[in-house]
């Protein structure tokens, strides 16, 4: 064993390379299991294991903040994904396909410019810009949340179609219009469908997106309207019971579920076309 | 789209002036189709930020907020103070330490990153074609998944009751729990493994198009293997290596959730300092002007990024 033949020469080997990405697959997933499996404790301690036990789900469930929050998140990306999916549609149409016109540029940097500007600069310009108007208008509500969320999801949502639309040609549209279809119906019966992958899993991306979010929810959100990330930070100052690892892993599994789906509609889409 | 054919065909039938036309009303269409998006950014992303640019020259309200009159104290508090009793100048040494905190951590978790990063980006692309999309999917996994939660996870590993820390107590190898939560080390180990993703994503790209035929002649002309790494892979994929870094730069840089979760309240970054102006602190024009400070830095950084990007792109063309 100690002696083990040498292996054949390969020019692509580089010595010790295979271990480091074994210890950067081992270092990315190793704290999320541990952190699911303490989420099954019996016990109150999220390092000592007492045995197996669904004790903390059943106390995320009936805890009414909890409960809250996941609702209010929902709501808002729920909303956003809707409301960012349409603009994102509508901006792909609007940039794809064409020979560049002038103001083109303008349109993408726009689009991109939430991606630029970092999390936390956003959210106190939004903090003070919501705080003004909350100020003449009087009014609190989760509005502030939903637009805030829609302009940062916009990007993530036009990405995938815009690269869906990117690399559907014309000519089926150009057939429905050469047999009198008006441009209507020619975006109702013929874009629109090819278009739907592209357009469903950038809903997806923008819905794992904002519910995700924590900076720009933090700084926007009036009082009770905590989102379950917030509600989160909120708790992590606080002694931590397993009961943050239930409702971690309640979202883990939808954010995963969620991309999983994105992934394999992107790979189908690419495969077709 | 529709509009595209119908102006294409009109263009065929009726001469270049109605061509002209068409192409202008399908630009005009475009503009209107962009229109919901542009104004939704412009409302809720790039008009505030105009607005935090007002505020970084107007006078500080005593309960937060601003008074409407001109006034640089905003930016002169970014890097000095004025002493309460004597009214001497000094630097803001306690803004200059964190400035100079967020840019050693940020620093420190790129390299740590793309020491991490580079070797497992060039493992996945060389593997076989059918099961690189698979080592691909378990990397961006992390990365679509809460960062509160994948930082959470860290903190319960590294706190002081956590798995490390009991683990080396019962078996014996330390007597009292080590401290690392609430250190500069726990922040940096945040960071890397929630950006690590970000730096193995582009490495990989570069990586997939490497031309083994030059590593190939790089062995045939007697290059050890670190050579061949240092003088032949490395050059080829630098593109990657710059990307890779600014993409894990710039998010470190203006992280908060991680030094507030990792760090507690004493090792501040950039982004608690601004959160800080705008809650205890009440300075909102001070906040302003930090955003805006670190609003440029991250700026100056993707336009290097861009000018990158777009400079490969050229060579591959070429």
């Amino acid at each position: 064993m100690a002696d083990a033949p040498a292996k054949p020469f390969s020019i692509r080997r580089q010595t010790g390379f295979g271990f480091i990405a074994l210890c950067c697959f081992v270092l990315l997933y190793t704290p999320i299991l541990i952190l699911v499996f303490y989420s099954f404790n019996a016990g109150t301690s999220i390092a000592i294991w007492e045995g197996f036990s669904w004790r903390w789900y059943e106390a995320a469930w009936q805890n009414e903040r909890v409960v809250d929050a996941s609702i209010t998140s929902l709501k808002v990306a729920i909303s956003a994904a809707f409301l960012a999916t349409v603009c994102a549609t509508l901006a792909a149409l609007a940039t794809t396909r064409t020979a560049p016109y002038r103001g083109i540029t303008a349109i993408y940097a726009a689009i991109n410019q939430p991606l630029m500007v970092p999390e936390i600069v956003t959210a106190v310009a939004l903090l003070i810009f919501f705080a003004m108007i909350k100020v003449y208008t009087g009014y609190q509500g989760l509005a502030y949340l939903i637009i805030a969320h829609t302009a940062f999801c916009i990007p993530f949502a036009y990405l995938p179609i815009r690269a869906r639309l990117e690399n559907m040609d014309l000519s089926l549209e150009q057939a429905a219009a050469d047999l009198y279809a008006s441009p209507w119906q020619t975006f109702r019966h013929v874009t629109l469908p090819l278009m739907a992958p592209g357009i469903l899993a950038g809903a997806m991306l923008a819905f794992v997106i904002s519910l995700d979010d924590v900076v720009i929810t933090e700084f926007v959100k009036s009082g009770g309207q905590d989102t379950l990330p917030t509600y989160m930070l909120g708790q992590l100052r606080r002694i931590i019971t397993p009961e943050i690892n239930a409702i971690s892993t309640v979202f883990l599994g939808i954010s995963v579920a969620v991309v999983t789906v994105f992934f394999l509609l992107n790979r189908k889409g690419g495969s077709s076309s | 789209m529709t509009d595209t054919a119908a102006a294409s065909r009109k263009s065929g039938t009726s001469g270049a002036q109605a061509g002209v036309e068409a192409r202008r009303a399908d630009v005009r269409n475009r503009w209107l189709l962009a229109s919901p998006a542009l104004t939704v950014i412009f409302f809720a992303a790039l008009g505030p930020l105009l607005i935090m640019l007002v505020y970084s020259f107007l006078q500080k309200g005593s309960y937060g907020g601003v008074v409407w009159s001109f006034s640089l104290d905003g930016w002169f508090n970014v890097f000095l103070k004025r002493d309460i009793f004597d009214d001497t100048l000094g630097f803001a040494d306690g803004h200059l330490s964190i400035f100079w905190r967020s840019l050693k951590l940020s620093f420190g978790t790129t390299v740590l990153a793309l020491l991490i990063g580079f070797p497992t980006a060039y493992y996945i692309a060389t593997r076989p074609a059918n099961l690189r999309p698979v080592f691909l999917f378990l990397i961006t996994i992390p990365f679509w998944t809460n960062l509160l939660i994948r930082t959470f996870a860290i903190m319960e590993v590294i706190r002081n009751e956590g798995v490390v820390n009991t683990l080396l107590m019962s078996l014996g190898v330390i007597s009292s729990p080590i401290q690392m939560l609430y250190t500069d080390f726990a922040i940096m180990l945040g960071m890397v493994y929630v950006y690590l993703p970000l730096m193995v994503l582009p490495l990989y790209a570069s990586m997939e198009r490497l031309d083994f035929r030059l590593v190939e002649a790089g062995y045939d002309l007697y290059a050890t293997r670190l050579g061949v790494l240092r003088r032949i892979i490395v050059p080829m994929v630098k593109p990657g290596i710059i990307a890779g870094s600014i993409l894990v730069f710039v998010p470190s840089l203006g992280a908060y959730v991680t030094p507030r979760v990792l760090g507690g309240g004493k090792n501040m970054m950039l982004g608690n300092l601004i959160e800080l102006q705008f809650g205890q602190g009440r300075n909102w024009p001070l906040g302003a002007a930090l955003s805006i400070t670190l609003l440029v830095v991250v700026m100056v950084a993707l336009l290097f990024y861009v000018r990158n990007a777009s400079k490969s792109g050229v060579k591959s063309h070429g």
